[in-house]
């Protein structure tokens, strides 16, 4: 990313400095102005929802404000708070643990799916593909609310479904089974969207690549692994880099499941939960705007560096 | 990609293979020919796969032909005996006076708003990058491609207090505009138009005398129909979906989209005090509210499919 935009601003910079004196600058000036027209609007909105709310966010972090004291400031204290505070802590670790079980496995149904999909080109693949994209059609809410009727032992299709194989009902929104619960709704919910996309990598690799390969006599699994998984390496690391920033900031999956699994899911369940609690059940924006805060920053370092871990497979030098 | 099926094409036929795509499934043909029983083995597969990814959605769209009671009695995957989703539909019509029409009303009202204000804030901001070259273009750049990896949740809730001094909290533009941000829309417009906008094209167009709008509306433009519609897509899809900003910055039931609405019938439901099982109306409305969804992303696949493929190949 760096080398490129370097590289075109010392091709940009050169023509402006040798070009002819006469036109030259005057032309350059104007060029200049209407790039920057162009760009205006979006960096209005950039400036005021995007880099405004995160300044205020630390600037308010900054802050405490109790009914006693009123508003003073008090540095860097809530970050200690934060950092000491266990339901904070816990959150952030289970979204930790999310990532770490959740996107390996979306990883790998999307990638199969998709490998598979590559090597068939018929009509019953063709319609697989279509169902398994269908979930990314479905509001996360929606999705998530059918699931919970799914899981819901009052409804039953999850009851009938185990009374075939002979096999007890089991608990899905317990405490402990809670967690692969929620896995397999956004599996459920967001596969089939890694897999169009790898998908879409897959199909744009030159054929006579595979044609060198069975030259050289690679057979079908060689093929997908040796040489169709480290060609679109760029394409897994944006999956991967998407997947992260999202169960980073779980949120709506845990709060529609909580409607209906008090027990398993608590207020502070994830960061995101906790820093909503904080704000509208408790009235804390201080400390709300501390742990959203430090959620964007740790979410923004664990990308960046899982970015910078894996810059030569995403050609992003 | 364009440049290299076209100096491929004089090696091949000319007329079987204009793209890589049909030589392709040629290959994969005889390829499967000789492998028969993997061919059925990764069926097999896809099938399963299928039917995971398809029978919550089946399982919704039955659920919303029941009343209450079927839900509870009737086998989950098949349907009750009469067909209740009618009178569903007419449940929803009388509910705390057919607020859920409202509700899908609001969603499509800020989805669209959201959706084509991204969109164009986009193509204008993509065009300006990868078409001109002014002072500070890099840093700027830069600086918005880092941001696609700020987790626009944690900006909820400063928003929420940005927008509560203002006044505009529980109001349409409390969803709207913070949605109109999608760095990543800018970053897609700009990788297209690097590559379907040739610079050459442009300065012919101004050696003809067209201005800098007249040359982006009747040159630039037409180039970018499929990279716009994905954008579109993208945004409006991502504001019809989101449920953390509308939950935090509207309060008025007459404000909220679907998603938030149902939720908070379920919460309702749930909590079960005062009589508010609304089971089927939740069902029911929740298979209403996908179904556009549903339909415009089948009709729109060829646009989506090649469209997410220009986020991937770079």
């Amino acid at each position: 990313m760096t080398t490129t935009i370097s590289a075109e601003r010392a091709t940009s910079a050169s023509p402006a400095a040798a070009g002819p004196r006469r036109r030259g600058p005057s032309l350059e000036r104007r060029r200049q102005r209407v790039g920057w027209l162009f760009v205006t609007p979006f960096l209005v909105i950039f400036a005021l929802f995007l880099v405004f709310p995160l300044v205020y966010a630390f600037g308010m972090s900054l802050f405490t404000s109790t009914l006693a004291t009123g508003t003073q400031f008090t540095g860097i204290a809530n970050y200690v708070k934060a950092f000491t505070d266990p339901l904070f802590l816990e959150g952030l670790l289970r979204v930790a643990a999310y990532a770490l079980v959740m996107i390996p496995i979306q990883l790998i149904v999307a990638l199969a799916a998709a490998l598979v999909l590559d090597t068939l080109a018929t009509k019953l693949s063709q319609l697989s593909r279509l169902l398994i994209f269908a979930p990314y059609a479905i509001p996360v809410v929606i999705g998530a609310l059918m699931w919970s009727f799914l899981y819901s032992p009052r409804f039953g299709p999850a009851g009938t479904l185990f009374d075939v194989v002979g096999l007890s009902t089991p608990e899905f929104l317990a405490a402990d089974t809670i967690f692969g619960s929620l896995v397999n709704i956004v599996t459920w919910q967001w596969s089939g969207y890694y897999m169009v996309v790898i998908y879409a990598a897959l199909r744009s690799i030159d054929p006579s690549v595979y044609e060198a390969a069975r030259i050289d006599g690679a057979n079908g699994w060689q093929t997908a692994l040796r040489i169709k998984v480290p060609m679109i390496s760029s394409s897994m690391v944006m999956v991967i880099t998407f997947a992260l920033i999202g169960t980073l900031q779980f949120f709506t999956e845990p709060t529609v499941l909580r409607n209906i699994a008090q027990g398993a899911i608590d207020a502070a369940y994830t960061p995101n939960m906790y820093a909503y609690a904080l704000a509208f059940s408790y009235s804390q924006f201080n400390y709300a705007s501390t742990i959203a805060f430090s959620l964007g920053v740790l979410v923004f370092a664990g990308s960046y560096l899982f970015l910078f871990l894996t810059r030569k497979q995403s050609g992003l030098k | 990609m364009t440049i290299a099926s076209q100096t491929t094409r004089p090696r091949t036929d000319a007329r079987t293979t204009v793209t890589g795509v049909p030589a392709r499934e040629d290959r994969g043909a005889g390829r499967s020919r000789r492998t028969g029983g993997r061919r059925i083995g990764s069926h097999v597969f896809l099938v399963i796969l299928a039917i995971y990814f398809v029978i919550p959605i089946w399982w919704l769209f039955v659920a919303a032909t029941k009343s209450t009671a079927g839900l509870f009695s009737s086998p989950a995957f098949w349907f009750e005996d009469p067909i209740n989703l009618f009178s569903n539909i007419a449940g929803l019509f009388t509910h705390q006076g057919g607020i859920y029409w409202r509700w899908l009303l609001n969603s499509f009202l800020y989805a669209f708003a959201a959706g084509i204000g991204a969109t164009i804030l986009s193509i204008l901001a993509g065009y300006g990058f990868a078409k001109y070259r002014f002072r500070g273009r890099g840093v700027v750049f830069g600086v918005i491609l880092g941001s696609i990896m700020v987790p626009l949740t944690a900006l909820v809730i400063p928003t929420f207090m940005l927008l509560s001094q203002y006044g505009l909290i529980n109001t349409p533009w409390a969803v709207i505009l913070p949605s109109l941000l999608s760095p990543f829309g800018v970053y897609l417009m700009r990788v297209y138009t690097q590559d379907a906008v040739p610079d050459e094209m442009l300065e012919a167009a101004r050696i003809d005398g067209a201005g800098e709008w007249r040359t982006f509306f009747q040159v630039a433009l037409p180039l970018l129909k499929p990279a716009i519609v994905t954008v579109l897509l993208l945004s409006v899809v991502g504001t019809w979906n989101n449920f953390f900003l509308p939950l935090a910055v509207l309060t008025d039931p007459q404000l909220l989209p679907v998603t938030v609405g149902l939720n908070r019938w379920t919460a309702l439901s749930n909590a079960g005090a005062g009589g508010e099982q609304v089971w089927n109306l939740i069902t029911s409305g929740a298979f209403i509210s996908v179904v556009p969804l549903i339909l415009s992303f089948l009709f729109l696949q060829r646009y989506w499919q090649g469209g997410l493929a220009i986020g991937s190949v770079k």
